[in-house]
């Protein structure tokens, strides 16, 4: 393995997963630097939850490889899929709270469930996480269903970083916030890279917190990686559909080709 | 020209025969309907017997998580014996009034006792407590799981390193196994004291001779026959609820049909592996 191959945490290559005939994910080709962010920007319905998903073995790619420290994942028993899960935290677009745990058991879950941590010990660790994330310590003994839409959004992303993991997934952190609240998370998004050396990847259709949070920026079309380079780059990328994105176009080669499919069916 | 016409002739032919259906093709068709019907009935079978091993399984592997289990006790065992209480209470009273009036046409009164205390033991008890229990049990298994598979709690469940079969499945399972026995007991002897009531305030039955009737006949296959049976049926409502809520659609569209499949399936199962235990124990 060279130099360069050793620095890559997580590569995708030709993942393809298609439900009946709804083709979702086409052969993404992706990679993410060792303590690096990356943000897949994309429209809504290409399939950038299910492409996560693919990834943690939640659901089965019909073709391609994911490695993992250069390790392939796809198609691994139980055991070593556990193995590979300690490595991982996600923050779940719909927060995915368990609803009859208390906010702070919820935060914990991992620790304690998963790891074999004291009750105490976890407790402790989880009010601090509610705490970073802008929430007072006293939320934690609530249930989730008492939490507005936006604060469960913020425990579900202290529950993602709680066990400190390597590479951390985050869907859309930042929709249902006001925007100063979403700037909050984007500077805790970047002080998880920076200072826990985590590898991020995240999804986002909120331009700001993509410029904030990313090294790099991929943007997913029909089902493959249409763009991928540096955050710099974005603006001056060359390529339509980016431009088209970013800029929130209602004409472009976006809505061009959609017309060209609602004439074709 | 011959040639022309000759090809226009087999064509003619050909189109015909690919056109009319004769009676092989609807053979054929409906022989490929019940082939379809027969694939999927297998895959349902397949997929269920595979998740009964994976859930035995877990049931057996550690870790364990005691206060699931515990938890899952109380809410199958505790929360269940009003309604497996009362079910058996007036069952055993409508069974001695009914059995009364038939019996007083030969003269054959004395043996309410027995019909009492035998239908009760080997079947009413297991098997209503056990009907009882799929919808009150099984329904809400299927859609607590069903919910937490619809908003990926699941799925946050095993990135959090928990496995979903040893947190979710496996409590349930085991509690619906062992406690359903112990509803059927209690439901034995709140049953039997149904009947009493009705045979001594309503019949002018004496109390000694009905108690040492129903002490006399009873024997301990009776009842071990029926406890038998509440845990086969326990453990059936516990894995069909998990399984349709743990394989439920999307939606609540999604988690209301697999309520509906857990309590139709669980309660044919229990109808069926009923006669099944009772071959079995009795001939
Ligand atoms: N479990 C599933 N079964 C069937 N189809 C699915 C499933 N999950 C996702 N899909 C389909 O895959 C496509 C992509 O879904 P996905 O959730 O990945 O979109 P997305 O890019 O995350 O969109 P959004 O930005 O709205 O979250 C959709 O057409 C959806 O219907
Ligand atoms: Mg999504």
């Amino acid at each position: 393995m060279s130099e360069a191959e050793q620095n890559i945490k997580l590569r995708l290559c030709g993942v393809k997963k298609s439900f009946g005939s709804n083709k979702v994910l086409q052969g993404v080709d992706l990679e993410i630097p060792k303590g690096k962010s990356l943000v897949v920007i994309g429209g809504s319905g290409t399939g950038k939850s299910v492409m996560l998903k693919c990834v943690l073995g939640l659901i089965q790619p019909d073709e391609g490889s994911i490695l993992i420290d250069g390790q392939e994942s796809v198609g691994v028993d139980s055991k070593e899929r556990d193995r590979i899960m300690r490595k991982f935290g996600m923050l779940f677009q719909g927060a995915a709270l368990f609803d009859s745990l208390k906010i702070w058991e919820n935060v914990a879950f991992g620790l304690i469930q998963g790891r074999g941590m004291d009750r105490e010990e976890a407790r402790k660790i989880a009010i601090e996480k509610i705490q970073a994330v802008g929430l007072r310590a006293s939320v934690g003994d609530l249930f989730p269903a008492e939490l507005s839409g936006g604060m469960q959004k913020r425990v579900g992303l202290a529950r993602a970083i709680a066990a400190n993991p390597e590479i951390i997934f985050f869907d859309e952190p930042t929709t249902g916030l006001d925007p100063i609240m979403a700037d909050v998370i984007n500077d805790l998004i970047v002080d998880c890279v920076k200072d826990l050396g985590a590898t991020t990847l995240s999804i986002t259709h909120d331009m700001a917190s993509a410029r904030k949070i990313a090294d790099n920026v991929a943007m997913i079309y029909q089902g493959r990686i249409v763009w991928h380079g540096p955050v710099e780059e974005l603006d001056h990328s060359g390529n339509d559909y980016v431009d088209q994105f970013i800029h929130g176009r209602a004409d472009g080669p976006i809505t061009e080709d959609s017309k060209l499919m609602h004439e074709a069916a | 020209m011959t040639d022309d016409t000759h090809n226009t002739t087999t064509e003619l032919t050909d189109n015909l025969v690919k056109n009319s259906k004769s009676a092989i093709d609807y053979v054929l068709d409906s022989c490929e309907a019940i082939g379809v019907t027969i694939m999927h009935l297998f895959r349902i079978i397949g997929g269920i017997s595979i998740f009964v091993f994976n859930a035995v399984t877990h049931v057996f592997l550690p870790p364990f998580y005691p206060r699931l289990i515990l938890r899952q006790f109380v809410d199958i065992g505790y929360y269940s014996l009003p309604v497996v209480g009362m079910t058996a209470l007036f069952t055993g009273m409508v069974l001695a009034l009914q059995s009364y009036t038939g019996f007083a046409r030969f003269n054959a009164e004395s043996a309410v006792a027995s019909v009492v205390v035998l239908s009760i033991t080997r079947e009413l008890a297991p098997v209503l407590a056990g009907l009882m229990v799929a919808g009150r049990v099984g329904a809400s298994m299927a859609a607590e799981i069903g919910t937490m598979r619809v908003t990926e709690q699941i799925d946050a469940l095993s990135t959090l390193s928990v496995n979903p079969f040893k947190y979710l499945i496996a409590p349930r399972v085991i509690a619906g196994t062992l406690m359903l026995p112990v509803l059927v007991l209690i439901g034995d002897i709140v049953g039997v004291f149904g009947g009493y009531l009705v045979s001594i305030y309503n019949l002018g039955f004496s109390p000694g001779s009905y108690l040492s009737q129903t002490w006399n006949i009873i024997e301990r296959v009776d009842v071990v026959s029926g406890l038998v049976k509440a845990a086969v049926f326990g453990f059936l409502v516990s894995v069909m609820g998990c399984y349709h809520g743990f394989n439920s659609g999307r939606g609540a569209q999604g988690v209301g049909a697999a309520t509906t499949y857990a309590v139709v399936s669980s309660s044919i199962l229990i109808l069926i592996s009923n006669y099944l235990l009772t071959q079995v124990f009795f001939s």
